[in-house]
């Protein structure tokens, strides 16, 4: 069986001065097939976007990588040194939440899409611009050839979106791993946003890891699913298995937080509280001050990710998911 | 709960709002062409619509924060034009981006006491008191008054920014957009706000998004806006149920769903054009998967939908159910 | 639980925070140690200084250092020491009062400008045109010129040609704050432009002319002491760091001290300002 398109094993990111140190993500573990998807959701500040930049050997400088290994197509690739970035191109892209801030506004779309391939793949100037034309017609704009002129403070958001992805698929990568995409768009523009990575995922055989703070929109593209609270995963499993029945209090929660048009205009639950402060974390397990379902012995001690049923894929880290009802 | 706040119930009408703004070009462009709207007391409009259709355009005239071209706003029949102080009270607006909408320079009890005091609401201890009282409405902590903005999740500023709303006890609050910035769990916690306000002081509200999926959950009517124009109304069950117009299905479709499996219909294609360059006819035929010739002659009026009572849809074709009938 | 004593409690964190915001601040903390020992000194230039500064001692001219006069003694035998003393009590001084007026100025027509825009906006920003337009030394020279030399003319001259830089940096934040949501939600609530414009805008625009305040500081007082040496500005028998380095330039090869000393005066006075220039930028930055 051919190994994994990305594998990350136990990987861990701290913050804070010589004094204290506290994780901000606390052994994450998981990898995609080629062709596959997996989505990480959780709210804003659980630590998932900042897996994605340690995996993309972007992390800011103060966060320091305590542990951790990452394979690309069975390889490890490092995530600490110098030049590390390199290793990363031409095998794995990335893909930013805001469009306005992540494309260069001095320079036309064709040009940003034409320089990755002029750069990463190696191609001459000409080729690279009708490679541009191409990539950009790939992912929907219509008029590629006209539009490929514009730049970025003339096109929509959707569009801009589009030229992002299209850069991140210039360098005809392997993987790619897309951080919030969609939160910034209208929903419809989201749709045909969403759409298009699933449509590239197939036809290109990408292994994609979506991370969303949105379970809906994590659910309406993703397989395989991981629910990520205070830095650690706490639920993970098949998409669809997940969703229909919730085995983590948190991911409940966040089930019956979304507004569904299934669900026929059913007010939407809030999560009580709110996420702790990554240097204040509660003993036990994080989620326990927020939970319905908590006694003493969430306090005591972290709760790991265990096997639950048959499916090897799906795994809870709650010491009473059986009294996790369906949503 | 405090009752001691219970509004006076208000009826909000709007009838044939233009509001044009320059653009960059020189021109005029009409961001709202003859909006017509209304909202009972205590009840929930939800006005839905992508970026750019006009719907923030028509909120800032209902708050009157801009200028008509045309039309009128009245409250409890009394128009609406050049407003005093007192009128000004009456429709508060709660913005959508939670990170630019409080001034990040005043604490929060400098903000709502400011307003308490400039509308003569209350006064000395009487004012302390009530600061408290609206940091409980909101579900804050009292200490949370002598902080700044800075110190705030994005989800409890938003919540200062309804306290703010709130303070002047308007009888009618339009939300523009108030949970696109945030976490969808935080936004969950910010809709039951509005809920429980709305139950409990008797305000009405206008619920601006254009995420179909999120004004289903509290509105008791929905009107569907596309360039600047509404194309759609009706109670919201209807509406939802059997969307009488092509640019509402899309909407509906478009929403995210949990199941895997993408929504059937055929996708809107490419976007919504500019304000400012509307297609002749139907300004949706080029991107509508119903047009017909007619849709690029004739423009369709806002009409009443046959054997639909209370329900306007603006398309040729308002007669035909949805698509497989199937209900949403 | 009590409002006041919420209040209260809170308001005391604050100054705390202040202090420990401060000192994390390394620049905003060496510049004002500087700037208050300076001050200090040139405050009490009447008790530390050994002698007057328009002692004269024709026996002791051109002496160098020594225990009676530890900066050793001008072409007039004037205590160097002392006159620096004085000299930089005239200089802060005017230097100081000297913003105070292009600063209001400024920040207040900058405000009402960027807040009503047209007509009034479209004015205003051609007389700054105009103002700007001349070289800043020769506006002020001529100024002097025309008024008359000693403070009272620097005084003016700064009034008219200082405060344009304020207006307009104060304006182009005015713009900017003008749009912001919180100012749209305080019409809403219906408050008075007055109040909006006090308390909503400018707080937030004030940062930027504030900060500005440290450099033109140091501007004035290095005019001020241009003008000196021009003679046109402080008139003896005050003493001037200008005057002094004017004065001191014929003994450069000789007593080199005389020219120089006032200069390395001015020298740690910009440099004070401007670290603290520095630190109140970072620190007014809203997070």
């Amino acid at each position: 069986m051919s190994p994994a398109a990305l594998e990350v094993r136990d990987l861990m990111l701290s913050a804070g001065d010589h004094h204290r140190r506290w994780p901000l993500v606390d052994g994450v573990s998981f990898s995609v097939d080629a062709g596959h998807s997996i989505g990480i959701v959780g709210e804003s500040g659980c630590g998932k976007s900042l897996t994605l930049r340690a995996i993309m050997a972007l992390t800011p400088g103060a966060i320091a990588i305590d542990a951790g290994t990452v394979l690309l197509g069975g390889e490890e690739i490092p995530l600490r040194g110098r030049r590390i970035r390199a290793t990363r191109r031409g095998r794995m892209s990335m893909v930013f939440q805001d469009p306005q801030s992540s494309l260069d506004p001095v320079h036309s779309a064709g040009a940003q899409v034409a320089e990755i391939a002029r750069r990463v793949r190696g191609l001459p100037r000409a080729a690279a611009w009708t490679r541009a034309i191409e990539l950009l017609d790939l992912v929907g704009i219509r008029d590629a050839p006209r539009r490929a002129h514009d730049y970025p403070h003339q096109l929509s958001g959707g569009m801009r979106q589009r030229v992002m992805i299209a850069m991140a698929v210039a360098s005809e990568p392997q993987v790619l791993l897309c951080d919030e995409p969609t939160t910034a768009l209208d929903v419809t523009v989201q749709a045909q946003v969403l759409d298009l990575l699933d449509a590239l995922r197939i036809q290109l055989r990408l292994a994609l890891v979506f991370v969303s703070h949105d379970l809906a929109v994590v659910g309406s593209i993703c397989e395989q699913v991981a629910v990520m609270y205070a830095g650690r995963f706490v639920e993970c499993g098949p998409t669809l298995e997940v969703l229909a029945r919730p085995r983590h209090p948190y991911t409940l929660g966040l089930r019956q937080a979304v507004v569904d048009a299934d669900d026929g205009g059913r007010l939407p639950r809030a999560i009580a509280g709110e996420l702790p402060d990554p240097s204040a974390r509660p003993p036990g397990c994080p989620f326990h001050p927020r939970c319905d379902f908590a006694d003493d012995a969430c306090v005591q001690a972290a709760v790991e990710l265990a096997v639950v049923g048959d499916d090897e894929r799906r795994a809870v880290a709650c010491l009473h998911s059986e009294l996790v009802p369906a949503p | 709960m405090s009752t001691a706040s219970q509004t006076t119930p208000a009826n909000l009408v709007v009838r044939d709002l233009r509001v044009a703004y320059r653009s960059t070009g020189g021109g005029a462009i009409l961001a709202a062409d003859g909006v017509s709207l209304s909202l009972r007391s205590g009840e929930v409009l939800g006005l839905v619509g992508e970026s750019g259709c006009g719907k923030t355009t028509v909120a800032r005239a209902i708050t009157g924060l801009v200028t008509p071209e045309q039309g009128e706003i009245e409250l409890d029949g009394a128009r609406l034009a050049r407003r005093s102080r007192a009128q000004r009270r009456a429709i508060q607006l709660v913005f959508q981006d939670p990170f630019a909408s409080l001034n990040p320079r005043r604490t929060v009890r400098s903000v709502l006491a400011e307003l308490l005091k400039v509308h003569a609401l209350a006064d000395g201890a009487q004012r302390e008191r009530r600061c408290v009282e609206l940091m409980e409405l909101v579900g804050l902590p009292a200490g949370a008054l002598d902080r700044l903005p800075a110190a705030f999740s994005g989800g409890q500023r938003q919540r200062i920014a309804i306290a703010r709303a709130i303070a002047v006890q308007p009888r009618l609050i339009v939300a523009d957009e108030p949970m696109s910035a945030l976490d969808v769990s935080v936004g969950a916690a910010i809709l039951a706000l509005f809920e429980r306000l709305r139950s409990d002081l008797g305000l009405g509200l206008l619920l601006i998004s254009h995420n179909l999926a999120v004004v289903a959950a509290i509105c008791d009517h929905v009107a569907v806006m596309y360039l600047g124009r509404v194309v759609e109304t009706g109670p919201r069950g209807d509406v939802f149920a059997d969307p009488r117009h092509p640019y509402t299905r899309a909407l509906l479709d478009a929403a995210p769903r949990l199941r895997r499996d993408r929504a059937e219909g055929p996708r809107l294609r490419e976007e919504a054009p500019p304000p400012g360059t509307r297609p002749s006819g139907c300004a949706f035929h080029d991107r509508c998967p119903r047009a017909e010739e007619i849709c690029r002659r004739d423009a369709p009026v806002l009409a009443a939908v046959q054997g639909q009572p209370g329900r306007l849809a603006a398309c040729h074709f308002s007669h035909e159910q949805h698509r497989g009938g199937r209900p949403r | 639980m009590n409002a006041q004593a919420v209040a209260s409690s809170s308001r005391r964190r604050r100054a705390a925070g202040r202090w420990r915001a401060i000192r994390r601040y390394p620049a905003l903390l060496a510049g004002l140690t500087l700037l208050s020992l300076l001050v200090a000194a040139v405050i009490l230039a009447p008790v530390i200084s050994p002698y007057p500064p328009d002692h004269v001692d024709l026996f002791h001219i051109l002496a160098g250092p020594s225990w009676a006069h530890p900066l050793g003694t001008d072409e007039l035998g004037r205590d160097e020491l002392s006159r620096l003393l004085w000299a930089g009590r005239t200089d802060l001084r005017v230097g100081a009062l000297a913003v105070i007026f292009p600063f209001c100025f400024g920040t207040a027509v900058g405000t009402l400008s960027g807040y009503y825009g047209g007509l009034l906006d479209a004015f205003v920003m051609r007389i700054v045109d105009v103002v700007i337009a001349f070289p800043f030394y020769v506006l002020v020279i001529g100024l002097v010129f025309v008024v008359g030399e000693g403070t009272r003319g620097i005084y003016i001259a700064f009034a008219v040609a200082d405060w344009v830089v304020y207006a307009r940096t104060v304006r182009a934040t005015t713009l900017v704050v003008r749009e912001s949501d919180y100012v749209a939600a305080a019409k809403a609530g219906g408050l008075g432009d007055l109040r909006i414009l006090l308390g909503h805008v400018l707080p937030n625009t004030i940062s930027q002319a504030i900060v500005y305040i440290m450099s033109d500081v140091v501007l004035v007082i290095v005019a001020v002491v241009t003008l000196g040496y021009l003679g046109l500005g402080v008139q003896p028998p005050t003493p001037d760091w200008g005057s002094m380095v004017s004065d001191g330039q014929q003994f450069l090869t000789t007593h080199w001290t005389l020219a120089t000393l006032p200069g390395i005066a001015v020298v740690l006075t910009g440099l004070s300002l401007s670290l603290v220039g520095d630190g109140l930028a970072d620190r007014l930055r809203p997070q």
